[in-house]
């Protein structure tokens, strides 16, 4: 690994702009770590050289020519393949895609080239961004730099593992249960889930359109929070995204200071189902917090309990009607038109083959929880719980500024534990999911090692919508104290492909 | 198959045991400059798969933003039908497989439509004369059309048996607004009239509210029917059929009559009338079965979580509301007062789509009784000749306005009027340029004239003598000559006054 992998965005930004170091020379440094490590981890479904290299000249060419550039520019970054991108294939992590080229640009795409930010490739996930293991990609799985035989979280886990085992400084994730969070906390990496609407999901090949929020994932606050800004703001191609100013994240990530802050720990988010290590390493986090000048209640917020079944309502039922369009007919796979099928049964052929278990799974629930005379009992009855749990965090922020909790309730499991056991791999998101419900921000700043694995921790701090600037605060304090203690970022004392 | 089988019981025969219900459903599709949730033009006969985007094409990742104009039109029709404009209300994502379909749901509204409890009334004529029916609005809601499929080969130009079937996604995402009537009891024998004037009446609505170009023919304007019957003083309504794809007026009349009939003969046999939906079939005024309802699809409602709530405020509403235009029941009402017509006039000037052009006619300068006569008239037959509508003849409310004023001021007579309006249906200009360019002008210079009468006198001694006889009925026959030998240019009455003078002088 060179130097420069090593580097966090905000220095390579900075070299760039200096001119102590090209655009391309960063970006060739980064292709050249990922072709080293890719056979052993598999974060990337498409590597774009070329465009990459492309856009790293057009950096290098624009400050040859005195033009501005962005705090990003020259940075290179692993985008999620959930998010369309004109020049290179988009699969959503399925074979129902496979080969499809899409025509635009996703919002967030757009943003990051505007930006300056370099585009390496598209990341493994989940298929759909169903799943909490990145081993329900149609492409095989992702291993976590950590420990190559354990999961790196999903469904982002493309984007956690290539920014853990230093092939991008910076990825783009989305979280719709968790899937930015509990990959970011698995892997010992920084990652935010915006408040709902901060960030445009024009060009997010939606799961469950509620719910969907991309992200950033990054190995320090601050970079997170410079991703985080570059992709804010509004999107008159999302009538959901939200019409107001961008929350200050990164002036926040730079302040990094909670004092007086108040601060409420969840009490139904903790305790039984929990890995003692885990639960010990927030323990001292919060108890860390309080030694920096934070007030610290513990907060109950009953409906949480609920949360997880309301989600695998809610979530299914957006995702069985927003998947119904992969029908064979206009683009991606189609299977069996040999001019004997008429087009319905070339549509249950295509998806039959297309899907796999985890994604007909979620459609058949889905499909169940809207059908008529269940959609009252099921679909509905979910959508009274998310307004209970978003009433909880309501009262929740009417005394404390932040919520926190463990990110997971475990470190990351190994590839295959749970693949046979839904429920066993849905416990995953039980901490990340009430944010999504209520449309909240969130973000997982690492907590330390698991004394009895040797494993990363997720440290979870939960903002009201639009709060998304608190998150940091309380991240880079967390951040900065730690690496104190620790002697620097937690990712060098990986013994696996991390540093 | 055992659609045919069915016995069609007569008309009068099947009122005179049974009573029908109908309701309509009509599907508009709207006048905006853009679809419903994208910026792809609307235009009609476009290259297939040339209006299209991500949006509309329903690609992975792309998102609707509903669009303004598209809102305010239905708030328009809403408000014009007299119903309540909701306050807050959503678009409903309705679940179902179809290759037209782009992204196999289609952007509609459930339980919460944009305008409901409305209503319309409409004049229809029975044996008694005219009768006011007030036709109750269920709802008005707004959504997305789909594409449009062709099937190629197989017999029936439907989707089974066809050879291969192309998708054309132009119309996909062009707003669509569904006027839904309450279900309407106690039409009787008038129940087909009934549809089809309501429909008539919508239009017209429509079409003054400037929200859509209402052309059944290019399906901007769309039908379903439903129609059940019970028997007479039955205190519950019958099963209803919804017949579909009924694309002009005079089939909304049809497919119901039909379906009384259908329905009569199958409940004289002892059958039930099943819940299905029906196709109209154009060339035989039959309709014939499709999906059952009862083994019909689940929509799977919920609310499209892609787009906000629709929240129209009151200060909107109460703009759009100012702004109606004036709508056709009050214009009609004022026009016949203005031009002193009859209600048989009346209706007469609506059956034959007069209305308008007579209104833009008078506008033009010409009396009411002018603008009347020429296109009921002349004109009125020019386009039963050549089988298109009225409003279709290239001639122009001025141009008839112009030739009407020719002949008051007697530069025409009624004979080079008609010559007149020929050459402008050809192509030939306006009156006045071709008044000039043929000559056609009255010859009222009694110098010129008196020359042709004194030879046609010259010409007729045997008229002449009748003449001198006292039979000056006879003088027809020499103002007849007069006329073929000015080629009809003469002023007839003057010719006669000529003729007699000269007569009595010589």
């Amino acid at each position: 690994m060179t130097e420069l992998t090593a580097m966090t965005a905000a220095e390579l930004a900075a070299a760039v702009a200096a001119g102590e170091v090209t655009a391309q020379e960063v970006t060739k440094a980064h292709l050249d770590r990922i072709a080293a490590v890719e056979p052993q981890v598999h974060a990337f479904l498409h590597v774009a050289a070329d465009q990459a290299l492309a856009a790293a000249r057009a950096v290098d060419d624009r400050r040859a020519a005195g033009m501005p550039l962005g705090p990003l520019a020259g940075v290179p970054l692993a985008l999620k393949d959930v998010l369309t991108t004109a020049d290179m294939p988009t699969t959503a992590g399925s074979r129902i895609l496979d080969g499809w080229q899409p025509p635009y640009d996703a919002t967030v795409t757009r943003r990051l080239r505007e930006a300056g930010v370099i585009i390496l490739g598209k990341t493994n996930m989940d298929e759909f961004a169903m799943g909490s293991s990145t081993e329900n990609s149609a492409f095989g799985p992702t291993h976590n730099p950590w420990d190559l035989s354990r999961v790196p979280g999903g469904s982002s886990g493309g984007s956690s593992a290539a920014v853990t085992a230093y092939e991008a400084p910076l990825a783009i994730g989305t979280d719709t249960g968790g899937s930015i969070r509990q990959p970011a906390a698995v892997c010992g990496i920084v990652g935010a889930k915006p408040t709902y609407g901060g960030s445009s999901r024009y060009g997010l090949i939606a799961f469950a359109s509620s719910l969907d929020t991309p992200g950033p994932l990054a190995r320090t606050v601050l970079d997170a929070a410079l991703l985080h800004e570059a992709i804010s703001g509004h999107d008159p191609c999302d009538s959901t995204s939200v019409n107001a100013p961008v929350p200050p994240v990164v002036a926040a990530a730079r302040q990094a200071d909670v004092g007086g802050l108040r601060i409420g720990v969840v009490s139904e988010l903790s305790g039984d189902g929990y890995q003692p290590g885990v639960l010990a390493r927030f323990g001292e986090t919060v108890e860390l917090l309080e030694s920096l000048g934070a007030k610290v209640v513990e907060v109950s917020c009953p409906h949480f309990t609920y949360a997880l079944s309301a989600y695998y309502l809610i979530a299914p039922s957006e995702c069985s009607s927003n998947l119904a369009r992969f029908d064979a007919m206009r683009y991606g796979l189609r299977v069996g038109d040999d001019g004997t099928r008429s087009a319905e049964e070339v549509m249950a052929l295509t998806r039959a083959q297309g899907f796999g278990a985890e994604v007909k799974r979620r459609i058949m629930l889905g499909t169940y929880a809207l059908s008529s005379g269940y959609y009252d009992a099921y679909y509905g009855k979910a959508q009274q719980v998310r307004t209970l749990v978003t009433r909880d965090f309501d009262a929740a922020f009417e005394q404390v500024d932040v919520l926190v909790s463990p990110t997971t309730p475990t470190t990351a499991f190994p590839i295959g534990e749970r693949a046979d056991d839904p429920m066993a791999m849905y416990l995953a998101d039980l901490c990340t999911i009430p944010s999504d419900l209520a449309g909240n921000a969130a973000l997982s700043v690492p907590c330390g090692l698991a004394p009895e694995d040797g494993l990363p921790v997720g440290f979870q701090i939960m903002a009201p919508a639009l709060g998304d600037d608190r998150l940091y605060r309380v991240a880079a304090a967390v951040e900065a104290a730690l690496e104190d203690r620790w002697g620097g970022p937690l990712l060098a004392q990986s013994k696996g492909l991390g540093r | 198959m055992t659609d045919l089988a069915t016995t069609l019981v007569p008309y009068d025969e099947a009122l005179a045991r049974y009573e029908p219900v109908i309701g309509l459903e009509t599907h508009v599709e709207l006048g905006t400059a853009t679809k419903m949730f994208c910026g792809c033009r609307t235009v009609f006969g476009a290259e297939p798969n040339s209006e299209v985007c991500p949006v509309c094409l329903g690609l992975p990742g792309s998102l609707p933003v509903a669009n303004r104009a598209a809102i305010e039109y239905t708030i328009r029709i809403g408000l014009a039908l007299n119903c309540s404009i909701s306050s807050w209300c959503r678009f409903a994502r309705k679940n179902y497989f179809y290759p037209d379909m782009p992204k196999d749901f289609q952007i509609s509204q459930y339980d919460e439509p944009l305008c409901t409890d409305g209503w319309l009334d409409i004049t229809v004529r029975d044996t008694v004369g005219d009768r006011q029916v007030r036709i109750g609005i269920e709802r008005v809601h707004l959504e997305e059309d789909t594409g449009k499929s062709l099937h190629v080969g197989g017999a029936t130009g439907r989707i089974h048996g066809a050879d291969y079937s192309l998708v054309d996604y132009n119309r996909a995402g062009i707003p669509l607004v569904e006027v839904v009537t309450k279900p309407v009891p106690g039409a009787g024998a008038l129940a087909p009239e009934i549809g089809r004037v309501y429909v008539t009446e919508l239009r017209e609505l429509l079409r003054a509210l400037d929200v859509s170009d209402v052309r059944m023919e290019e399906g901007s304007l769309r039908c379903d029917v439903n129609t059940s019957i019970a028997p007479a003083g039955s205190a519950q309504w019958g099963t209803r059929t919804e017949t579909k794809n009924v694309n002009s007026l005079r089939s909304v009349e049809r497919a119901i009559r039909f379906e009384i009939q259908r329905q009569a003969g199958v409940l004289d046999a002892g059958g039930r009338i099943v819940q299905e939906t029906r196709h109209f079939h154009e060339d035989t005024g039959t309709t014939t079965a499709g999906r059952s309802k009862e083994e019909a699809q689940d929509y799977r409602y919920f609310p499209e979580p892609d787009l906000v709530p629709v929240a129209p405020s009151p200060e909107w509403v109460a703009q759009i509301k100012a702004a109606l235009p004036e709508l056709p029941a009050a214009r009609r009402v004022r026009l016949q007062a203005e031009w002193g017509l009859t209600d048989l006039d009346m209706a007469a000037l609506r059956n034959a789509g007069a209305l308008e052009l007579v209104e833009q006619t008078v506008a033009a300068g010409a009396s009411a009784a002018d603008a009347r006569k020429w296109w009921l008239g002349e004109l009125a037959r020019r386009a039963n000749e050549q089988g298109t509508e009225l409003a279709a003849l290239p001639v122009t409310p001025a141009q008839v306005a112009r030739v009407a004023e020719l002949v008051s001021s007697k530069t025409l007579n009624d004979k080079l009027a008609r010559q007149v309006l020929d050459f402008v249906l050809a192509g030939e200009g306006d009156p006045d340029e071709i008044i000039a360019a043929r000559g056609l002008a009255v010859v009222s210079d009694d110098g010129a004239l008196i020359a042709v009468v004194d030879e046609v006198i010259a010409a007729s001694p045997d008229i002449v003598a009748k003449i001198r006889d006292g039979k000056t009925a006879a003088a027809g026959a020499l103002v007849g000559s007069v006329m073929k030998a000015t080629r009809g240019q003469a002023d007839a009455s003057r010719a006669r006054e000529l003729i007699l003078e000269r007569i009595a002088a010589s």
